[in-house]
Formats: structure tokens, C-alpha cells, sequence
């Protein structure tokens, strides 16, 4: 292992926990899973190689084999998401050999569980530098394909079966929260898709994509730049028109929710210690991070409880946090979330960049997507202290990061 | 526009597998603007490699000329050409190629080449090849035209085989290629490589001889290449970087070209003894190329190529390259179906010596299986497996093998001088002295210790297969095995089936030929079966011609117009003399006097004498007094020309007989064991085309080999 500077040697009973920054992150454009696709007929794992590669690159003082672990998250787990994707990518990237990595798997939270997890590691000494990122090829791998729901579900009314279909969880929330209506979600979904749109015109999302070339059979080589699933003219009167497939007369629909998408995610993480020894940037600190659990049947109200315990840990109040990258897997849920912390629809902290509902959600590749818009927004925003980081996850789940914004003026002055 | 004048010549091809250019507008990164990417594919796997013919250049030709005006108009400020993945372009579609019948239609072939190709180097816009796989000879060209150029560390397959197939780079390839890597290393890639088993460059190999600017890993091959590409467009540093570099690289005067020429003409001298015509054109268009323009040097190739492609060095090149040695070599004519093949875990090997000690060397080196080598007595098993470790040591020396596989080849070669080893072995062949007594007392010893499915080979050169087996409880088990000298360096096997061998012994041989890396060619149990059979008769004819008078350098030479590898009496001095001399004397027991066994040649085996030819003082050789004073010799000499006559008619009466005899399923198999395990040339398509073509075999046989 490499020098342990500053911190006491692991083997002492007083041994201190070292600060985790997030170095940097880039992403595929997300395309459209399906056969029309950018990505229908490419692999997974190709695309994981693609964006370690460019991660790389684009720290050039890293020593490649100064990367201690590689954690790479999918929600599915087999055929080109297989083999322990977190070696397999490493190697098929060509990092050396001697670079350890796994795979981890926590639904749509995978790239933040292993950042999180990760993370961990670097903050116990175990760890210099990570790389953890995620993916999901939704043409490749539908969501639940191959998994076999065990019977007891049913049979002991452990989780209503019907909430293993997202969809259905989104509606139920409308059920709980009345006060959350079609038109409101829509109006969120169009709002999400104008600030993406902002977003790129203002150039701060092609900064950390990574060019994937692909080809299709009866075509040439051609290179994706940008994200396909966007629609940024979308109006209220457009989503108004949309089927409700999930329910007769319902609310939910492919307008105000994320769609099925193909893409991967990955971040450098490093010791506070590292950075500096390797001249690696900070663009966050890592404040804390809480998963939470809650009934699979509202999976969506998950950010909640788990905001509420990252807050706790961390002894911050919901008033301190300047920036929200909340997860969009359905508008319904993240006003569900702003109406429990009292937090406008249009609050201008929440979703600079739009989110989920406009630019997409390959289950386990969103999470880091989430941290390097964050990580954009600190450079844009000095002001703000602190961001979260936090989204939904299937069967009743939260996940929330919270992070240290280092061009804030009071940036390390007080441990949060 | 131009291409019209070329549909005469797609029209005659109406099969063609056409590669297809497909366009594709890039956005390139860093605001450098629209580039069109041209992706040159034929819509199959990539078992099914890309290649070029008349409506795929058409194709590309007009695509061209509409990016060009695309170019002219604004609209793009780059065109690049890549490939379906693995390849770039494999090159020119030879089965087209070699069906072009005419000179005019040959001329055309070149024409359209170069009117496309010129396109691309002329497109008013910077113009990039992204060479991502197999980029040979025409394909490579396509890439040369281009005015930059990346290449992938993950391809294989670029260079300009064209002089070893019997034309010439003539699609600009001679022209642009020294001018961009230089005189001597363009000689190298032109010349050397193609007449060096036809060896052709890595991607990291092309880049650091200058073929290519920019090198990029296979990963973001394709992405990597286009974000050079914008630098490069945008100018600045990257664009001077690549100026830098190549004037670095091709840094020559014209004494360096000159002298790259005539070292090249010394190497096709030495290689080829300048039997086949390419070669030579290659190098008088490069000597030429100096002091032309580009359009003239184009006229000069189209020239070449429109006279190359009607010689029969061509057509029999491409018959020995595409239709033997890529299809019929691996798909062996008369093999029974491999799934009766028995599985082989462990292998026994007769005999120490010399032979058996290779044997023993390839069969755990490829099969990965314990083999035993057994002999009369520990000392020669010993000096047996001494010999293998050796070459394992030699292998790792020379990184061949890694310390892991050389530890675990070494222990699975052992020795014993009891036959018990073989016990639980399936295969079983002996290598031990040629004499028929000898292998059958061996084979009755191995059969009283094996299973009764264990497989007994022979490795013999000259006896009957059917008499070794002859004696046995179960002789459907034996098969003869011939290998070549060196067996770890030539390629063919020759596989014997005797009238008792079973399919599932004779499969089993085949599939083992394969896991050894060899070439397979079913023979019949008849006398040296292939190549002693051909190469006696042609000592034979050579011998008889010098024993009757016939001055020694014009008997030697007289075949100096086939190209062989070696002249016969420098052949017959590395096989040995007394070796030779045996295989003669029984090819002349079993056939009479066809075969003549020489008299001189025993007297001087008698007298010690290794060879006729000895090295001079001066690098030179010559027959020593001495050695001509052994011999008796006649008085009617002949003329060069007689000699090759005789050798010719000989050759088409033996394979004429052979064919009758039912030796091999036909004239392909003679042809692919002269070139799998003689390493005769391509250019006389192993023999028959060649002998079809100087008339010998009308002359003996009544009829061609080969139906023209």
C-alpha cells in the first residue's frame, strides 16, 4: 500500500479517518435502450472502458497504478454486464493488472453505492485512490430480466408484487400525496427538460462526456456526442397528451418519468492526502452519506428518510444544503421530497442541469452523474457550502451524499 | 461523371461482394467542425473480410466525387475512411482480379484504382485514413492516399504483399509509400517483407516506420482518432508535430534511393532468383518513380499491372495462395468428418533420436499433452529428452515461451526405456530407422501394451504403411504420419491411409495435424508419397543428367528459371547424401528405372564426401578436384535446356502416375505438398499450373493437369 501521510498507522487504537474528495467524473451521453438506439448492439462493459479511459486521460498525474480499486456498479449482472464488471472493465481498459476492482449492485443507487462504498475504504485507509462508476445497457438487460422474485413475496404479503413495477410504486405515491397532481408533474417534467436544454446551450454538460463511437450494421462508424433521449421542446400540452400505462386514468407517464436508457458513469475519488501528493483536483469533499429503507411501495419517497439521517449524522439542517442533485426517476417523487422539506417546485437549488425526466436513467449509472453536475455547479456557485447528492431506489430504498463545496471561502475551516 | 467509362468492367462481375462506403457526418470534437466519415463495409462478419473490386470502387469513387463537392462548397471540413471492424480494406478482391482476362480490362482495374484513390489524396479539404485492421496491398493503398493517417495498436495485417502475389503496389503504393517512410524501408515493406513468407506489420510496426502519423490502442480507437484528427484540422501544433515527424522519417537523397533499389534487386536475386516477374517490375517502377510525376508514375503502374495480371506467375499465385493454401490447406480434400475423432491425452514417442525428439518437442509444445519418448537403452532416452529441454531453454531465451510454459512443457516430455509408458497413451508413433523388420517388430511391442483403440503412426518416408501393420491384432489402428525437416518449421503433413486404416483413426489424424499446426494432405500407402516421390524423380533426372557428362553448375542451374528454394545438389547436401541416396534406391526398387540411383553419388558417400559443392575461399563454390576424380562420368553431355526439359517431362510423367495411382484426390494436393513441404514457389503454383504452362504436361501426359 501506498504511504499513509498524516493519518496514524492503521494499527493504532487512535487511528483517524481521512477525507474523501471527488476528483473528477465523466459519463456516456445516455442513449435510448431499444433497437433505435445510439447504443443497441454495443456493449456494456465497452462502455464502462470508454469513460475509464478518458477519466484517465484527462488526469494525466495520476499513476495508473496508483488506482487501488475499481468499483463498478449494474443492476443487472450478467452477459456484457457480467464477470465481475469492475475487473473485467479495469482490465479491458488496460489499467494494470495489478489494479484490484468489483461489481456491486443497490438498483438505481449502484454508482453512488460505490462511491459510498468506496469512499469507506479511502476514509478507513484501505484506499488511496478509486475509481466507481456505474452502468446499464437497458436495451441489453430490461429492467428485472432474469430475475426470479421469490414466492414468499406474495405468499407472506412481504411487498405487494405489484411494486416490483416501478411505475405502479409512482402512482401509489400520487395515492399518499394527494396534493401532487398530474399538472404539477408535468409542469415539473417541462421544467426539467428547459433547464437541460439551458444546460447545454450554456456548455456545462459536454465538459464530462465521453465521445463513444458506434456503428450500426447497414451504416457507417459514427460518433455520439450528446445525449439522445432530451425532448427539448416538450410542452405542457404535449405530456398532457401521453398514455398513463400503469394505471387507467392515471398520472404517471413516460413525460414525467425517466425513460429506459443505455449509458455508464464513472468518478476518481481520492484521500484528501493523495490529491495533494498526486496533484489531483478537488472539486467536493465528502461530508456523509445515509441509505434508508421504506415501504417497497412507495419506493419514491426513499430520499426522504435517508436526507434525514445523512443530516442527522452529519449535524447539518436541510437549510444548509445550497444545491440539490436529486435523482428524477419519476416527477412525483421528487416533489415528493421537495413538499416534505417544505421546498418550492421551482426552487432554483433543485436540478440546475433539469435531470432524470430530460437527459435520462440507466439504473445503476445515475448516481455519479448526479456528483459531477454537483461538483460543476460548486465550481459555478462558490457560495454554496453544501450539496446532496440523493435518489429513489426499487424495493423501498434511499440513498443521499452530502458534499463539501472546496471554493466555498469557509471550505475545511470547521469539520462539518 | 468518370466513373461511367467503368461499368463495362463491374458488368462482368455481377457477383461481386461488394464493400459498400458508407458516409456519416461527424461533429468532430473541439469546434473543429464537420468531417465526413467514410465506412467501408460489405455488411458481413468478420470472418468475411472486405475487399475491392470494380463496383466497390466505383462506389467509393462516387462518393468521393460527392464529398469533394461537398468539400468545394463548404459543407465539410475533413473526410476520413475507416473500416468494418478488424479491417480496414483486406485489399483487391484477387478471385476478381485474377478473372480479369484481358490487358484492357486490366488496364481499367488500374485505372479505376487509381482514378478513386487520387480522389481521396485530392479532395480540397484534408483527407485522413483511420486504419483500424487489415490494411493489404490495395487496402493499404487506400490509406497511403490519404493525406494523415492513424493506425490501432490492435491491427494486424498492413503491408504491400503485391510482389509475392505477382503484381505490383500499383494503385500508388510504389509511389507514395517511399516518399513518406523513405527508399530503403519502403524496399523493405515492398520487397522484403512479401518475399519473407509473406510477412506483413503490426499497427505499432506501421507507425514507427512512418506509414502511419498518429497510433491509438483499440479501445477508443475510432474516438481517439477523429479527436487527432480535429487538432490536426484546426493546425497548430499537432498539424506541425506530424510535418516534424515526417520529414524525420523520410529523410533520404537520391543516392539513398538509388542504393535502396539495388539493394532491393539483390534481395529478389537471392530470394527468387528472379524467376518471377513482379518482384523486378516493383522495383524499376520504384527506380523510376524517382524522376516522375505522380501521373506519370500512375500511367507506368496501371502499365505494370495491366501486363501482371495476364502472366501465369499471377494466375498461378493466386490459385497456390487463395485456392490451395487458404481453403483447400485447411479444409483437407478426402478427411473424414472430425467428429470421429477420439480424444488424445497422452502421446508416445519411438525412438530418441533426432527426429522423434521434434516429434516429442511439437506434440507437448502445441497439444499440451505428457508424452514419452522411449529407446534401447537410458542413454539415448536420456540424450532424447536432453535435446527437448534444450530447445524449451532455447524457446525461453528467446521469450517464445514464458517461464510457466516452458516449466510445464518440460515436465510433460519424459523418457523410459520400457514400452510399459505407453500403456495409457491413445497415440503412439515411431520414429526409428527406416527399415521395414525393425518398425514391425516396434509396433508389435507397442500393441502388447496399449489399449486396442491406441493409434500406432509411423513417421516413415518410404516403406509401406499397409506391410508395418500388416502383422497386427488390429491394423486399422496405424496411419502413416509423415512429417518434414525441420518439423517444427514446415508446414506439411503428410497423411498416410492404408488399405485397413479405420475413419476414426484416419479423423483423429487429421485433427491432431491440426492441434500440431500442420497441413493436412490425405496420400494413399504408395512409395514416398508426395514430396520424395517428386523430389527423387527431379534428383533423379538431375543426377542422370551429370552422371552422363553433363557439366555440374549446368546440371545445378538448369532449373534456375522455376525459382526453386535451393538448386538440387545443395538440396541433396543439406538432406545428406546417404539419406538421399536411400530414399532413391527404394523409389528405385519400387518403380525401376524412372528413378536413377547414381552411382557417383555412392562413391562419394563412400569416400566421405558430404556434397558436390564446396565453398570456395572466396564465397564461391565449386566441385574440387578430388571429388571429380571419384567419379566416372559419360560423354554426352546436355545443355541447360535439355535438363530442364527432361525435368519437366519427368515431373508431369511421375504426377501423371501418381494421379492414375490415386495417390491424392488430384492435382491441387501435389501442388500444396510441394509448396506446404518443399516450399516451392507460388509462381509455379506449386508445380502442375507450371507444368501445364511449358507444355510438358501435353508432351508426356497427352493433356493438362488443369483445365484452362
Amino acid at each position: 500500500m501506498s504511504p499513509q501521510t498524516g493519518t496514524a498507522s492503521t494499527r493504532s487504537a487512535t487511528r483517524s479517518v481521512r477525507d474523501v474528495v471527488f476528483v473528477d467524473g465523466v459519463r456516456t451521453p445516455f442513449g435510448r435502450a431499444g433497437e433505435k438506439g445510439i447504443y443497441a448492439g454495443m456493449r456494456a462493459d465497452d462502455l464502462v472502458v470508454k469513460c475509464i479511459r478518458d477519466l484517465m486521460r484527462r488526469n494525466p498525474s495520476l499513476p495508473a497504478e496508483r488506482v487501488d480499486e475499481v468499483a463498478i456498479a449494474a443492476t443487472t449482472q450478467t452477459g456484457d454486464q457480467g464477470l465481475t464488471i469492475g475487473r473485467t472493465a479495469a482490465l479491458l481498459a488496460g489499467l494494470p493488472r495489478t489494479v484490484p476492482g468489483f461489481a456491486i449492485d443497490r438498483m438505481c443507487a449502484g454508482a453512488m453505492t460505490a462511491v459510498t462504498t468506496t469512499a469507506s475504504g479511502i476514509a478507513f485507509g484501505a484506499y488511496d485512490v478509486v475509481i466507481a462508476g456505474g452502468v446499464e445497457h437497458m436495451g441489453n438487460h430490461p429492467m428485472g430480466s432474469g430475475a426470479d422474485p421469490n414466492p414468499r413475496f406474495v405468499s407472506e404479503r412481504i411487498v405487494d408484487p405489484a411494486a416490483l413495477n416501478m411505475g405502479n410504486t409512482a402512482e401509489n405515491l400520487h395515492d399518499r400525496f394527494p396534493g401532487i397532481t398530474k399538472d404539477r408533474t408535468d409542469a415539473y417534467a417541462v421544467r426539467s427538460q428547459q433547464k437541460l436544454a439551458k444546460a447545454y446551450d450554456a456548455g456545462q454538460i459536454q465538459p464530462d462526456l465521453v465521445p463513444v463511437a458506434g456503428k450500426k450494421a447497414g451504416s457507417g462508424w459514427t460518433l455520439n456526442t450528446a445525449d439522445e433521449p432530451p425532448r427539448p421542446g416538450t410542452t405542457l400540452e404535449d405530456l398532457a397528451s401521453l398514455r398513463t400505462p400503469f394505471r387507467a386514468h392515471g398520472r404517471v407517464t413516460a413525460g414525467n418519468a425517466a425513460g429506459l436508457n443505455d449509458g455508464a458513469t464513472v468518478a476518481l475519488l481520492a484521500s484528501g492526502d493523495a490529491a495533494e501528493e498526486l496533484g489531483l483536483p478537488v472539486r467536493m469533499r465528502l461530508v456523509g452519506y445515509a441509505f434508508a429503507g421504506v415501504e417497497p411501495e412507495v419506493m419514491g419517497m426513499g430520499p426522504v428518510p435517508a436526507t434525514e439521517k445523512a443530516l442527522r449524522q452529519t449535524g447539518l439542517e436541510i437549510e444548509d444544503i445550497g444545491l440539490f442533485e436529486i435523482n428524477e426517476a419519476f416527477a412525483v417523487q421528487v416533489l415528493s421530497f421537495l413538499d416534505h422539506f417544505g421546498i418550492d417546485d421551482e426552487d432554483p437549488r433543485v436540478n440546475r442541469y433539469g435531470g432524470a425526466i430530460a437527459v435520462g436513467h440507466p439504473l445503476a449509472s445515475s448516481g455519479v452523474r448526479l456528483m459531477n453536475q454537483l461538483a460543476r455547479q460548486f465550481e459555478e456557485d462558490p457560495g454554496v457550502r453544501y450539496g446532496m447528492t440523493t435518489m429513489c431506489i426499487g424495493l423501498g430504498m434511499g440513498a443521499t451524499v452530502i458534499w463539501e463545496n472546496p471554493h466555498h471561502e469557509h471550505y475545511g475551516q470547521d469539520a462539518a | 461523371m468518370s466513373f461511367e467509362r467503368y461499368d463495362e468492367l463491374a458488368g462482368l462481375f455481377p457477383a461481386e461482394i461488394v464493400t459498400h462506403s458508407y458516409v456519416q457526418d461527424i461533429d468532430l470534437p473541439e469546434d473543429a467542425g464537420v468531417l465526413a466519415l467514410v465506412t467501408l463495409d460489405n455488411d458481413l462478419d468478420q470472418t468475411k473480410p472486405t475487399t475491392l473490386g470494380p463496383s466497390t470502387l466505383i462506389e467509393f469513387g462516387r462518393t468521393l466525387e460527392s464529398l469533394k463537392e461537398r468539400a468545394a462548397s463548404g459543407e465539410i471540413v475533413g473526410v476520413a475512411v475507416t473500416g468494418k471492424p478488424y479491417f480496414l480494406v483486406a485489399g483487391a478482391d484477387l478471385s476478381t482480379v485474377k478473372s480479369v482476362k484481358s490487358e484492357h480490362l486490366g488496364r481499367l482495374m488500374a485505372e479505376l484504382g487509381h482514378e478513386a484513390y487520387d480522389l481521396l489524396a485530392d479532395m480540397g479539404v484534408p483527407s485522413f485514413a483511420f486504419i483500424n485492421g487489415v490494411a493489404l496491398g490495395g487496402g493499404l493503398e487506400v490509406a497511403l492516399a490519404a493525406n494523415y493517417r492513424t493506425v490501432s495498436t490492435g491491427a494486424k495485417g498492413i503491408g504491400l504483399p503485391e510482389a509475392f502475389i505477382g503484381l505490383v503496389p500499383g494503385w500508388g503504393g510504389v509511389y507514395r509509400l517511399p516518399r513518406l517512410i523513405g527508399p530503403a524501408n519502403a524496399v523493405k515493406v515492398m520487397i522484403e517483407n512479401p518475399l519473407s513468407n509473406n510477412r506483413s506489420l503490426s499497427g505499432t510496426e506501421a507507425y514507427e516506420l512512418g506509414i502511419a502519423d498518429a497510433l491509438f490502442e483499440p479501445a477508443d480507437y475510432l474516438e481517439q482518432s477523429l479527436l487527432w484528427a480535429a487538432r490536426v484540422l484546426r493546425g497548430g501544433s499537432a498539424q506541425e508535430s506530424v510535418e516534424q515527424r515526417r520529414g524525420r522519417l523520410a529523410d533520404y537523397d537520391d543516392d539513398a534511393w538509388v542504393s535502396a533499389v539495388a539493394s532491393g534487386r539483390a534481395f529478389v536475386e537471392a530470394r527468387t532468383g528472379n524467376a518471377a516477374p513482379a518482384p523486378s517490375r516493383v522495383l524499376d517502377l520504384l527506380e523510376a518513380g524517382l524522376r516522375l510525376s505522380r501521373h506519370e508514375s500512375a500511367a507506368a503502374e496501371c502499365n505494370a499491372l495491366a501486363e501482371l495480371m495476364q502472366t501465369p506467375e499471377f494466375q498461378s499465385t493466386v490459385y497456390a495462395f487463395l485456392d490451395l493454401v487458404q481453403k483447400r490447406g485447411k479444409r483437407p480434400a478426402g478427411a473424414p468428418d472430425r467428429k470421429l475423432a477420439r480424444p488424445v491425452s497422452k502421446v508416445g514417442v519411438v525412438g530418441a533420436g533426432l527426429m522423434a525428439s521434434q516429434l516429442a518437442l511439437l506434440f507437448a509444445r502445441q497439444l499440451k499433452v505428457p508424452v514419452v519418448l522411449t529407446d534401447i537403452d537410458q542413454a539415448r532416452v536420456d540424450k532424447g529428452v536432453a535435446y527437448v529441454h534444450a530447445e524449451i531453454e532455447k524457446m525461453l531465451g528467446r521469450k517464445r515461451l514464458s517461464q510457466d510454459a516452458a516449466n510445464r512443457t518440460r515436465a510433460l516430455v519424459t523418457g523410459s526405456v520400457s514400452k510399459d509408458a505407453f500403456a495409457d497413451a491413445d497415440f503412439v508413433i515411431e520414429a526409428v530407422f527406416e527399415e521395414l523388420s525393425v518398425k514391425k517388430q516396434v509396433f508389435a511391442e507397442v500393441e502388447a501394451v496399449v489399449s486396442p483403440e491406441c493409434i500406432l503412426a509411423t513417421n516413415t518416408s518410404s516403406l509401406s504403411v499397409a506391410e508395418m501393420a500388416a502383422d497386427l491384432q488390429h491394423p486399422e489402428r496405424v496411419v502413416g504420419f509423415h512429417f518434414f525437416n525441420p518439423v517444427a518449421a514446415m508446414p506439411l503433413l503428410e497423411v498416410v491411409r492404408a488399405p485397413k486404416t479405420d475413419d476414426a483413426v484416419l479423423a483423429t489424424a487429421f485433427v491432431l495435424a491440426k492441434g500440431l499446426k500442420k497441413n493436412a494432405v490425405l496420400v494413399q500407402d504408395a512409395p514416398a508419397f508426395v514430396v520424395n516421390r517428386i523430389l527423387g524423380r527431379m534428383f533423379g533426372e538431375i543426377t542422370a543428367a551429370f552422371d552422363e557428362g553433363t557439366d555440374a553448375a549446368t546440371a545445378d542451374t538448369a532449373l534456375a528459371p522455376m525459382g526453386l528454394p535451393m538448386s538440387p545438389f545443395k538440396l541433396l547436401a543439406l538432406v545428406g547424401l546417404p539419406v538421399g541416396q536411400h530414399v532413391q534406391e527404394s523409389l528405385h526398387t519400387a518403380f525401376g528405372d524412372r528413378f536413377h540411383v547414381s552411382e557417383n553419388q555412392q562413391k562419394l558417400i563412400d569416400a566421405g564426401v558430404k556434397g558436390l559443392w564446396e565453398k570456395q575461399e572466396d564465397g564461391s563454390y565449386a566441385v574440387p578436384g578430388s571429388t571429380l576424380d571419384l567419379m566416372e562420368r559419360g560423354s554426352s553431355p546436355s545443355t541447360a535446356e535439355e535438363v530442364l526439359r527432361r525435368t519437366q517431362d519427368g515431373l508431369a510423367d511421375e504426377i501423371g502416375r501418381m494421379l492414375d495411382e490415386g495417390v491424392v484426390a488430384g492435382p491441387e494436393d501435389v501442388d500444396l505438398c510441394m509448396i506446404m513441404g518443399a516450399g516451392w514457389p507460388m509462381h509455379l503454383g506449386g508445380i502442375t499450373p507450371y507444368l501445364d504452362r511449358v507444355g510438358a504436361s501435353e508432351r508426356v501426359n497427352g493433356k493438362q493437369f488443369h483445365r484452362q
